[in-house]
């Protein structure tokens, strides 16, 4: 089993048995540029932050946390974000259920489809106009009997609220029915022929196969709707109950062009975005976590 | 064996539908507003419009110039098509065939752009292009674009190329393929379905990215989404009905590109991005 005598291979073949070859330098420039275009610009920000116009290093957190102006918008965009967040996935999950079972589900996915190609921007020009108090909404409203004086929808809270529900809900709704369909049926179908009711099908197969999926699409709809920007503006009162922490950090940097602010309330901003997905998926560590496949092929 | 349902499992269906069709409705209704109000003469207070015109297209136009803004979308959109390609669809290749030390570090470079909300990373992003000189500019509009648009073509193409069987590649090269045509006969044939969808989707999301345009975006960089913002904001100082005008110009030139994506992927690979990675 000697090999004192042979020459230690070049060191081309070593680095290809380690999977480092020409085909692997591919990757290359797709990094440099994410590195130079996203882990800089988060370094750089951070280091910003550290460095404000006073010339204390933690100068920008101080006054983010001392001034309510600026730290009572995380309180607003979290009082946006978490009961959006919850009411699209509760109301996803037993609409993604039934979905599964449809035989032509493509003409619903497709509308569904439509307000996030659109994006919030066009969502909130509609929405002015649709929910506005001489709206088709209104209109509907009042002529049901429904109620006497248009219902204020836009310019407060609620418009903000249903406008991240537009675009959340279709986003939560085709999360959940992709985890959904991704469970195999046949292990549905054991437990039906085991004689398990639609009920406790879903408590005891069904849900803690798909809670894992849930914690994935509950962290994506929340980053979404704690970034919320156009429409907290368009359709929300934004120096009042809808200014959000976006809002802030985009005030910092482009009206008072303090950047050293503006990146700090940037990185507060992730900081509680992280929190909240580190909470979460920390509770999703609880359930079971393995494959949604059947035992056998 | 099929035995009547329950009335409470009935009524819990129903529910599911009403609650869905309600939505639904309030959602055409609401597009079907913005495309009523572009062709109104004037509307106040009625149900529907007192006449019908196409005027507001021909004012749309002038005002908000947009030709120019449909030059500048188009050439943002198919600048960040093309490089997300030409940099994403290799490098997706080296990830799905190699096992190399810190690949888990890569994948994560490539999954954070897509999980980070746009706004977040869009401050430091455009002052580090403001402090450069690309900030305001055509380039500088394309780079931030390039940050969400790389990964996304990257992690949608992963699971396509591991299903490529390699020994196909293997077969070319047994049969004495040079690099250039395994890359030209064999890899550019089979990697096309797969490409196309991910840069269609690509495409579409770009068109709609409003937040990285919006914070890195000068006064000749603008893209549509980003002037219907500043034209909605404004309101007031335009009709309404030149607005809503601007506003169908845009759902039109996203929408035709939808219509396309739609007939090579499914519509929940719109919002899936990521989620093959997340195991």
């Amino acid at each position: 089993m000697s090999v004192g005598d042979t020459p230690p291979p070049p060191l081309r073949l070593r680095l290809a048995s380690h999977g480092l070859d020409a085909v692997t330098l591919l990757v290359l420039p797709a990094a440099a540029l994410l590195v130079a275009l996203f882990v800089y610009p988060f370094f750089y920000g951070l280091w910003l932050s550290l460095h404000p116009k006073d010339g204390s290093i933690f100068g920008n957190y101080v006054k983010f946390f001392s001034d309510p102006f600026l730290y009572e918008t995380i309180g607003k965009t979290l009082w946006l974000a978490v009961p959006v967040t919850v009411l699209n996935l509760v109301a996803a999950i037993p609409i993604a259920f039934r979905v599964r079972r449809m035989r032509n589900q493509r003409l619903l996915t497709t509308i569904l489809v439509l307000p996030i190609t659109l994006g919030t921007v066009l969502v909130a020009e509609g929405m002015l106009n649709y929910f506005g108090p001489q709206g088709w909404f209104n209109r509907t409203v009042m002529t049901l009997g429904l109620s006497a004086t248009p219902l204020k929808l836009v310019h407060n809270y609620t418009g903000v609220f249903l406008s991240l529900v537009i675009t959340g809900f279709p986003f939560t709704f085709l999360l959940v029915l992709s985890y959904l369909t991704g469970i195999d049926p046949v292990l549905e179908q054991a437990a039906s022929t085991l004689g398990a009711k639609a009920s406790s099908r879903f408590r005891h197969i069904l849900l803690p196969l798909l809670v894992p999926g849930l914690g994935v699409t509950f962290c994506l709809g929340f980053v979404q709707a704690f970034s919320v920007f156009p429409s907290a503006v368009l359709l929300g009162a934004p120096a009042g109950p809808t200014r959000v922490i976006s809002i802030a950090a985009y005030e910092a940097a482009f009206e008072q062009y303090d950047y050293s602010l503006a990146s700090a309330i940037a990185m507060v901003m992730a900081a509680v975005l992280l929190a909240v997905i580190v909470a979460v998926m920390s509770l999703r560590g609880l359930f079971y976590r393995g494959p949604a496949s059947g035992g056998k092929g | 064996m099929q035995q009547s349902r329950p009335i409470a499992e009935r009524a819990w269906v129903t529910i599911v539908w009403v609650l869905t069709g309600f939505f639904v409705v309030n959602l055409l209704a609401m597009i079907g507003t913005v495309v009523t109000s572009s062709f109104a003469t004037r509307w106040l207070g009625t149900w529907l419009p007192a006449g019908w015109t196409p005027k507001w297209y021909i004012s749309a136009w002038d005002e908000f110039q947009l030709d120019d803004l449909l030059i500048v979308t188009f050439e943002v959109v198919f600048a960040v098509v093309a490089l997300s390609a030409l940099l994403g669809i290799p490098a997706a290749y080296a990830l799905a065939r190699r096992e190399f030390p810190g690949k888990k570090l890569v994948m994560l470079l490539f999954l954070l752009p897509l999980l980070v909300p746009p706004v977040t990373y869009g401050i430091p992003l455009a002052t580090v292009l403001y402090k450069s000189g690309l900030g305001g500019t055509m380039s500088g509009v394309i780079a931030a674009n390039l940050v969400p648009a790389v990964p996304f073509v990257i992690l949608v193409m992963i699971p396509f190329i591991e299903q490529i069987d390699p020994k196909i590649e293997a077969a070319a090269r047994v049969f004495g393929a040079s690099t250039f045509r395994l890359f030209v006969h064999v890899l550019v044939p089979l990697l096309l379905p797969g490409a196309l969808a991910a840069l269609l989707l690509v495409l579409v999301r770009t068109i709609a990215m409003f937040e990285l345009t919006f914070l890195t975006a000068g006064p000749g960089s603008q893209t549509l989404v980003v002037a219907l913002y500043y034209a909605v904001f404004a309101a007031g100082v335009r009709a309404v009905q030149s607005v809503d005008a601007m506003a169908v110009v845009y759902m039109l030139t996203t929408l035709v590109w939808l219509i396309v994506a739609l007939r090579f992927v499914n519509p929940t690979q719109m919002v899936t991005r990521a989620k093959q990675q997340q195991h």
